[in-house]
């Protein structure tokens, strides 16, 4: 497998960092009270959204989860629209009638939902819609391992395996499903093995690894594109925060979360970097300050950005036109 | 030209004639590709567009469904079948929270185009789990339209225009209606054979009278026609409203109706309570309670579940006698 060139892995470090201190900017302002509903975030999980993500073009389909931000950052989204979503706001990527849960971006083809294994049929569809078209666009679903338990799992690799579909399951394993860790809620070890029953291929990786994740991915794509079926990935990560904020994460013991934020995916990139790749410190400084100016504008942006008027709740529950 | 055809044929002619049209229709299914579909309404279409535009799936729900709606929102505009209404319990989450909410939670960015075509109703011993209506159901949630015909002529015109929609669309389909062998009833009728559509949301009168008003959708449809045949003998005449959609709900024919008439009978094959009888009858008390000179009557299944042996299935289904019997007790009030 090639190694990752330099100027590649600084813009996979460049992405992580972005989501990094997203997750953290929004955590801090979530703790005030600004941003309405639940806030699951990702922290920790920052690689696999950009490694996955790396293989992606525009006309490629995500469908993800309740813990969507680092994926939809990744698959490029405009970072103003989708703050001032969070913030409930009318310039919102859904008019603030989405909110974090529901994040929806037909510009980069990416949707999400709240429900647990639910986004799984709905790539399987997208997935069926390039096949039919005749397009070598690829289908992407993220589903963590609490998702894997889900009869929706099992149906969609079923059919998407019997009809040859160009999707990609992405089994984020970040050891828990709220408090429930993965040896409590799972019969085998490793969900890559599931793929066995509906004869693809199960590819199991450290999804702390970007780079591993990148070429895991990368092959799973091909794969895809040439119209040789669907393929299942499980990454093993760790998920750095509660299932949310405000999450007392009683359940999780002391040694293993400090065992896990040594391990983390950016602070193991930036090693890399420095050792590997003859990155100086100066250089990952400067990524983190240019980022962290776009993120502080988004947060601005949102701020200031005027509210829906209430009446507005009324639209938007059909199209209109009805004939097209 | 017009023809007689039964009504599964109607949506099955309704179906291939927007394959024709449109490259982006497709059916999905359990047996709807080689079998015809159980009820007979596909019958034709593998043959002539082959299994990949009429695809059999596995027993998958949740995910043949959610593949509907993820196609949909691709840009195509499949046709998913339910074989069984009552079935809808292992897909519900695909149908409740994602085929009737991501066109609202996108903001309007998204639209699913899709319709869900189902085989409701009761009245040949097929028992608890084979036998409902619910349309109710999904009328009660924000975002489906929920499309039900009594008539061929109805079916085609109202599948056509389902399946241009570009929202998400229940299509419910009596199995008494389809006119198969093995099951009783039935309904021909005169259909054009070339395409047309039907407004969504727009109610019918099947027959018009003016001493007692009857709404009512389906195969009730047809029951009601033959208690107003009776009626009418003994100098009654019930206007019959059928809904043809729940949703939109054509409010405004009802009320003119209840004000023209003055009485008003529901009558639903499905559940009595929390259902589409309710609906309709608070409808009537908040914008035409003064029109009315008598309560209002409703004729529904008393919120037991379809018993399967004929006498007491019997007892609990709507029929012509029973509404009959309500109406003209209703005029006499």
């Amino acid at each position: 497998m090639a190694k990752l060139t330099k100027e590649e892995l600084i813009k996979m470090y460049s992405q992580m960092v972005l989501i990094r201190l997203f997750e953290s900017k929004i955590g801090e302002i979530y703790g005030k009270g600004a941003i309405p509903g639940e806030m699951h975030l990702s922290n920790g999980q920052e690689a696999i959204a950009v490694g996955v993500c790396a293989n992606l073009r525009a006309d490629d389909a995500i469908s993800s989860t309740h813990r969507a931000h680092g994926h939809m950052i990744a698959k490029g989204v405009d970072l103003k629209k989708m703050t001032a979503e969070l913030f409930g706001r009318k310039a919102g990527l859904c008019k603030g009638k989405g909110g974090h849960m529901h994040l929806f971006d037909p510009s980069i083809k990416f949707g999400c939902g709240g429900i647990v294994g639910a986004g799984l049929p709905l790539a399987v569809g997208s997935g069926l819609a390039f096949k039919r078209k005749g397009l070598d666009s690829v289908s992407v679903v993220f589903f963590g391992d609490g998702a894997a338990n889900q009869g929706t799992f099992h149906e969609s690799l079923n059919l998407a395996a019997l009809w040859k579909l160009p999707v990609i399951f992405v089994c984020e394993d970040n050891c828990y499903g709220i408090s429930v860790t993965k040896e409590m809620s799972t019969a085998i070890k490793s969900n890559a093995d599931r793929a066995v029953s509906y004869g693809i291929p199960g590819v199991a990786a450290d999804g702390n690894d970007v780079a591993e994740v990148y070429q895991a991915t990368k092959a799973a794509v091909e794969r895809a594109r040439k119209g040789e079926g669907p393929t299942l990935l499980e990454f093993t990560t760790y998920r750095l925060m509660g299932h949310f904020e405000g999450d007392p994460e009683v359940y999780k013991p002391k040694e293993e979360h400090e065992e896990a934020l040594r391990n983390e995916p950016i602070i193991r990139l930036e090693k890399v970097l420095l050792e590997e790749y003859g990155v100086s410190a100066e250089e990952l400084v400067k990524i983190k300050e240019a980022r962290q100016a776009e993120i502080e504008e988004a947060i601005k942006f949102a701020e200031t950005s005027p509210w829906p008027k209430p009446e507005e709740a009324l639209e938007d529950v059909f199209v209109e036109g009805g004939v097209r | 030209m017009s023809r007689i055809l039964t009504f599964a044929e109607a949506i099955s002619e309704a179906m291939a004639q927007e394959m024709e049209r449109d490259e982006r229709v497709f059916l999905m299914g359990e047996d709807v590709g080689r079998y015809g579909g159980i009820f007979g309404t596909d019958v034709g279409l593998y043959d002539k567009f082959g299994p990949d535009r009429v695809i059999d799936t596995p027993i998958s729900e949740s995910a043949f469904i959610g593949a509907g709606i993820g196609a949909a929102m691709e840009g195509l505009r499949p046709i998913v079948e339910l074989m069984f209404v009552d079935f809808f319990g292992v897909a519900m989450d695909q149908i409740f929270n994602h085929m009737a909410k991501i066109t609202y939670m996108s903001g309007g960015n998204f639209s699913v185009p899709m319709v869900l075509r189902t085989a409701i109703g009761g009245g040949y011993g097929d028992a608890a789990q084979h036998s409902q209506i619910l349309y109710s159901l999904f009328a009660h949630v924000p975002g489906i339209k929920v499309v039900v015909p009594s008539t061929p002529y109805d079916a085609k015109g109202l599948l056509i225009s389902s399946i241009r929609d570009d929202n998400p669309v229940m299509f419910f389909e009596h199995k008494l209606l389809a006119g198969l062998d093995w099951l009783p009833f039935g309904v021909k009728g005169e259909v054009p054979e070339e395409p047309y559509t039907l407004p969504l949301g727009k109610a019918d009168i099947k027959r018009s009278g003016k001493d007692l008003t009857i709404v009512t959708a389906s195969l009730m449809v047809h029951r009601a026609l033959a208690a107003a045949d009776k009626l009418s003998a003994e100098g009654i005449e019930a206007e019959i409203i059928d809904l043809r959609s729940l949703v939109p709900l054509d409010k405004e024919t009802i009320l003119t109706s209840v004000a023209k008439t003055h009485r008003l009978l529901i009558v639903d094959e499905d559940y009595l309570s929390y259902g589409m009888s309710g609906e309709i009858a608070a409808v009537v008390a908040e914008k035409g309670l003064y029109d009315l000179e008598a309560p209002i009557k409703r004729l529904a299944v008393p919120d037991v579940p379809i018993p399967f042996s004929h006498p007491m299935e019997d007892f609990v289904l709507p029929n012509e006698k029973k509404i009959y019997a309500a109406a003209k007790a209703l005029v006499q009030e």
